[in-house]
């Protein structure tokens, strides 16, 4: 194992402008954004082929509950950023406490479209022949499911890693002078927000 | 300019090259699961060579089918009732081997030879690094890579037969197996590009954090070699293309398992949404083949012309013009496909403005030699052939380019033959000319020039044998992808020439035998290479043959370009780029005194 | 074999244009293909290393880039030019755009055939005395043909070799092509897209006729009830396959996709 490359990775060392890691984290939200980037350019185009299929705002799809569910992953931006803020001062403490607030902040939200999805599944709006009562149709559905699937997928995952950090974090691992780990977890906590962000737009609120 | 990644390399170097230092890695770390960017880019080789070989090998069925339609191959009974009774190929088989060649050559052969391979030998020793920024993720690139070829290849053997829809898999037919008769075939299909999709995306990330953090000091940007360049922008090329596949693939495999219609008109999807996704990611993919191939055409050119590269800064201009133009390109993949035609004109005019950067390289590659004092090693003859055949793969798509002759051309053998000039002309003739160059550097041993020279010759001739006649073929209005020419009457008179190519391509085929006898003999027998044996100026000559792991033993500091070549007051014709000025009467090989 | 790089005769009004456009191209690519592979090959020849030579140290020059940037750039947009109006010509195919006289046909592909409507005497479509033949497709010489293009299953492509013509036929869409023959004779119909196991026999005679040899073969084949033929024998996987073939696609799409707004249904 090259012990010194993945140090050298995590740490930014004098001179550098960008160390590794990060910059490394910057070029991978680069392709997250193209991948993004193509689901949302198939909706678009299915929808302007047959907008029949798409229901009004807030007639299948439930906004305010989603709204409340956007705001909470704001808010779960800030924590993050408060944790990355602590730990640059060596807050040990501070670093933990934002830490689990994100989580919790980022796991509820999942819980949320999680409850949404069984209740419009309940509705028989499903990703093939959704209908939800006379409204919708089966490209509303499928498109809707990809889309927001993806999304929490990257904020499930986005949470499972950021269990990992709490765990480092409660080891000690991280410190003034080694927060690389932190700061590229925000960075992708930060994009899945921003994406989400995107999608609500699209999805929900035009 | 940024000196910044002198600090970066240095602490891995200390660790490893110290004299005296031992390796102490076992030999799974060593050769297995190694992250040391040297061996996964021999991994890389080993791999992709293999894939080179089968597509070759699917070629060769094609050939015997289209030169002898309907009898049967000796002993390919083998191949099984379901695929060719007695030997004679089917129908359904056939469109499987059409389409598993061409997406095995692209995706399993060329693609990681070209990115895989050239990226990992290539850039940390290129930029002076001691590995790749990330070598643990570099090590999961290529073992990602193996399961998708495998899932690839194992799709051979399910019921319903490979994917058969061609390489570009055009929905619907992809996307409804009761009408293309392929079940799991299209959907392993689709799961193994997903996954090397991720391979390649961990190989781009590393090879632009290597590239941009990791240079040894005085390696400012103007001084990396071209292959740097090449894979430079390639490796962005890929960061941005793939992910687009990858959406479009995931939503194709839902249209065939969970019965989603985004491609089905079936509800409403569009069809020709696939063919706008695919050909977003599939035009700049044709220029990942082809961007890294052009920079080892210029090392390998310059070094052989002892001339400094003509017009380096153009060199790069191009490579950059021709990456951002091949974005906005890819609409000429479907002048006809029932696309407006409005927008069709608009491609055209993108897609001729592309031609002027390939001009600019091809005259600068003939610039280089002007003057020169060229001495035609094996890899110089084939990086010459890569020029001369370049040219032609890319004039005839100025053809195709064309809206209202590609009306009459789309979907004939014309395009075949596009494909193979540039794909086979160009890529796999650099490839070629790479290996021959770089081989000594990596296996320690010089591959045989007697037959080095011998392949390339063979190659050179049955390839032009091969392909240039379907040039005529297309004019002759010959369609693609077809099992049986002789159902139409205005073909069945070309069944003569279809016969001379498959014999041309059996030939060529067997050419290939020698590279491959002479790559492996030379492995064991091969003469021990000295550490610069073509005289060569870019940092990893000056490291012995093999480089140790770690690469450099001290952090080298770079001085001047990397095409130094011929310049006037020294004795020898090159000029290594971290030697410094003062002590410019020394030679290379005193340099290995210092490092090894 | 026939090594030759000339066309097949072109038998459609815009075939001959575009084939010269071709030529064209043919003669500036030959040219530059000359060129490049001439120079090549004689500084491969000239500039050989021998003893004692040593290569010109140079990195270049500005005003031959400039040149070689311009020059080619200037030649592609020419043909460009030159392409753009034969294109549009032979492409677009809506009412406006088509002869006013123009013959209307409906021709829809499916695996592994090509049924094409013929509106009979009244020259209209969807009346009475239409009538459907199978990988058959008759045309009046000297006329302009108009034919809305579909498929019921896969992605087709019509393509008349000789007249120029190729056009995707898209499930779900009806694309418009336009066709003038220009000389009475027997011709080929192909497919030109993969559209599965049988794409490679899915071919059709095509049959120019005289004006008024055509006016008689329509009332023949008008003054039979419309009748369509059972499919030709076609092998076992062939059949089974073209059984479970989709039906046309919905109503809403096809009126949604009148001819006359194909240009927005297309892009
Ligand atoms: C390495 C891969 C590679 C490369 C580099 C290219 C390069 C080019 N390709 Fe190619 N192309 C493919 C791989 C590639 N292509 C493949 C695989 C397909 C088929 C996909 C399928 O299966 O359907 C395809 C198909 C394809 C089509 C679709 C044809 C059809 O299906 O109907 C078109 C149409 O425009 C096209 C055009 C071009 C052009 C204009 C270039 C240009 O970049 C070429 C530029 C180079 C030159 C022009 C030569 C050098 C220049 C000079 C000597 C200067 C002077 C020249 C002039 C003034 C003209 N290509
Ligand atoms: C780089 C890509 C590449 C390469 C190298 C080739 C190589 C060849 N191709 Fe390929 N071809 C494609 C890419 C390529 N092709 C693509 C993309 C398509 C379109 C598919 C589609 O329509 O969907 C296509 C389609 C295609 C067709 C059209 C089929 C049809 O439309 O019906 C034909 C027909 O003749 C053909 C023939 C050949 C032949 C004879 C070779 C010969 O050159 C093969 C010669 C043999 C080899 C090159 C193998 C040699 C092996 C080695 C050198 C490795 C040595 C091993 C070790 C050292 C371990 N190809
Ligand atoms: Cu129908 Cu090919
Ligand atoms: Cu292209």
């Amino acid at each position: 194992m090259n012990h010194a490359a993945t140090v050298t990775a995590s740490r930014p060392m004098e001179g550098m402008r960008v160390y590794n890691l990060k910059l490394g984290m910057w070029v991978f939200l680069l392709s997250e954004i193209m991948f993004f980037s193509s689901l949302i350019g198939a909706y678009i185009i299915l929808r302007f082929a047959h907008p029949e299929q798409w229901a009004e705002p807030n007639v299948v799809l439930n906004v305010p509950l989603t709204g409340f569910n956007t705001f909470m992953l704001i808010c779960s931006s800030v924590t993050m950023v408060k944790a990355f803020a602590a730990i640059e001062h060596g807050d040990q403490a501070g670093l933990r406490k934002w830490l689990i607030a994100t989580i919790i902040l980022g796991a509820s939200f999942v819980s949320i479209q999680v409850y949404e999805y069984i209740k419009l599944a309940h509705h028989g709006f499903v990703p093939v022949t959704s209908r939800y009562g006379a409204e919708g149709g089966p490209l509303y559905g499928s498109t809707f499911y990809t889309m927001t699937g993806f999304h929490g997928a990257h904020v499930t995952l986005g949470v499972v890693a950021l269990i990992f950090t709490t765990i480092k974090a409660f080891r000690g691992k991280y410190s003034a002078t080694d927060y690389g780990g932190v700061e590229i977890m925000g960075l992708y906590w930060h994009f899945v927000d921003l994406v989400w962000i995107i999608l609500f737009t699209i999805v929900y609120l035009i | 300019m940024s000196t910044m990644p002198l600090e970066v390399g240095h602490p891995s170097i200390q660790h490893w090259a110290e004299p005296g230092h031992a390796d102490d890695r076992s030999f799974i770390r060593k050769y297995v699961f190694s992250t040391d960017h040297k061996v996964i880019g021999c991994q890389f080789l080993i791999l992709s060579l293999t894939f080179l070989l089968i597509g070759g090998l699917l070629a060769m069925l094609i050939r015997w089918q289209l030169g002898w339609p309907g009898t049967a191959i000796p002993g390919g009974a083998i191949l099984g009732e379901a695929k060719a009774p007695g030997g004679i190929i089917l129908p359904e088989f056939y469109n499987s081997l059409v389409t598993m060649h061409g997406t095995i050559m692209i995706f399993f052969a060329i693609m990681p030879l070209l990115v895989g391979v050239f990226g990992n030998w290539l850039i940390p020793l290129h930029v002076g690094a001691a590995d790749m920024a990330f070598p643990r993720l570099n090590m999961m690139s290529f073992w990602t890579a193996v399961p998708a070829g495998l899932i690839m290849l194992s799709s051979f053997f399910v019921t319903g037969g490979s994917a058969a829809a061609g390489w570009t898999a055009y929905a619907p037919l992809s996307a409804s197996p009761e009408l293309s008769g392929v079940y799991m075939g299209q959907k392993l299909w689709c799961i193994s590009l997903i996954v090397l999709g991720f391979s390649s995306l961990m190989g781009a990330v590393n090879y632009i954090t290597t590239i941009v953090n990791m240079r040894a000091p005085g390696m400012k940007w103007m001084r990396l070699p071209l292959p740097i360049w090449a894979l430079f922008i390639t490796a962005i090329l890929v960061l941005l293309a793939i992910p687009v596949l990858t959406g479009a693939l995931i939503l194709l495999l839902f249209d065939q398992t969970i019965g989603t219609t985004f491609f089905l008109p079936k509800n409403g999807g569009q069809p020709l949404m696939w063919q706008h996704l695919f050909w977003y990611f599939g035009h700049p993919e044709v220029y990942i083949l082809i961007l890294p191939a052009m920079g080892i055409a210029s090392e390998v050119l310059s070094n052989g012309a002892r001339k400094p590269v003509f017009g380096y800064k153009f060199m790069v201009y191009a490579i950059v013009a021709i990456a951002f133009l091949g974005w906005i390109v890819w609409g000429h993949h479907m002048f006809q496909s029932g696309m407006n035609p409005l927008l069709g004109a608009t491609f055209m005019t993108s897609t001729m403005i592309i031609a002027v950067p390939s001009a600019i390289k091809v005259f600068n590659w003939l610039g280089t030699l002007y003057r020169g004092d060229i001495h035609f090693h094996v890899p110089m003859l084939n990086a010459l052939a890569f020029v001369a055949m370049f040219v032609i793969g890319g004039l005839s798509g100025v053809f195709m380019a064309s809206t209202p002759v590609d009306i009459y051309i789309h979907d004939t053998y014309f395009i075949v033959a596009h494909i193979h000039y540039v794909l086979f002309g160009g890529s796999l003739f650099a490839i070629f000319a790479g290996i021959y160059f770089w081989y000594p550097k990596f296996f320690g041993r010089m591959m045989s020039s007697t037959l080095g020279k011998i392949h390339f010759g063979l190659t050179f001739v049955f390839y032009n044998m091969v392909f240039f006649p379907m040039h005529n073929l297309g004019l002759d209005g010959m369609m693609r992808r077809l099992y049986d020419p002789n159902q139409y009457e205005y073909l069945a008179e070309f069944q003569p020439m279809n016969t001379f190519i498959s014999v041309s391509a059996l030939l060529l085929g067997a050419a290939q035998l020698i590279f491959m006898f002479n790559f492996l003999w030379s492995l064991k027998f091969g003469k021990k290479a000295p550490s610069n044996p073509w005289n060569a100026n870019s940092l990893e000559w000056t490291l012995p043959s093999p480089p140790p792991h770690g690469n450099f033993a001290t952090m080298p500091t770079v001085y001047r370009g990397p095409y130094e070549y011929s310049a006037p007051g020294r004795e020898e014709d090159y000029w290594p780029q971290n030697e410094p000025p003062a002590e410019s009467g020394r030679r290379a090989t005193q340099h290995e005194g210092v490092h090894a | 074999m026939n090594w030759s790089w000339l066309l097949p005769e072109p038998v459609s009004t815009f075939g001959s244009e575009i084939d010269s456009i071709y030529y064209l191209i043919l003669v500036i690519t030959g040219a530059i293909f000359v060129l490049v592979e001439i120079t090549l090959v004689v500084f491969m020849l000239r500039y050989r290393h021998r003893e004692g030579r040593r290569a010109e140290y140079s990195h270049g020059h500005s005003t031959l880039e400039v040149v070689w940037t311009v020059v080619p750039f200037i030649l592609v947009m020419v043909i460009a030019w030159m392409s753009m109006s034969v294109w549009l010509e032979a492409k677009i195919a809506n009412q406006a755009h088509v002869p006013a006289n123009a013959l209307p046909l409906r021709v829809t592909a499916k695996q592994f055939e090509w049924n094409v409507t013929y509106p009979g005497l009244d020259e209209k479509l969807d009346t009475a005395d239409d009538y459907v033949k199978r990988n058959q497709l008759h045309l009046p010489v000297n006329r302009a043909v108009r034919i809305d293009l579909t498929s019921e299953d896969v992605i087709h492509s019509f393509f008349l070799p000789d007249m120029r013509v190729k056009q995707d036929a898209v499930p779900g869409m009806v694309i418009g092509v336009w066709v003038q023959p220009t000389k009475a004779g027997e011709y080929t119909l192909g497919c030109a897209e993969l559209c599965g196991l049988g794409h490679y026999r899915m071919k059709g005679s095509v049959t120019v006729h005289e004006a008024d040899a055509f006016r008689s073969w329509v009332m023949e084949e008008g003054a039979q009830p419309p009748a369509v033929e059972t499919p030709a024998p076609a092998d076992s996987a062939g059949a089974d396959i073209e059984a479970a073939s989709v039906s046309p696609a919905p109503d809403h799409e096809q009126s949604s996709q009148k001819p006359a707004t194909e240009e927005e249904e297309q892009a």
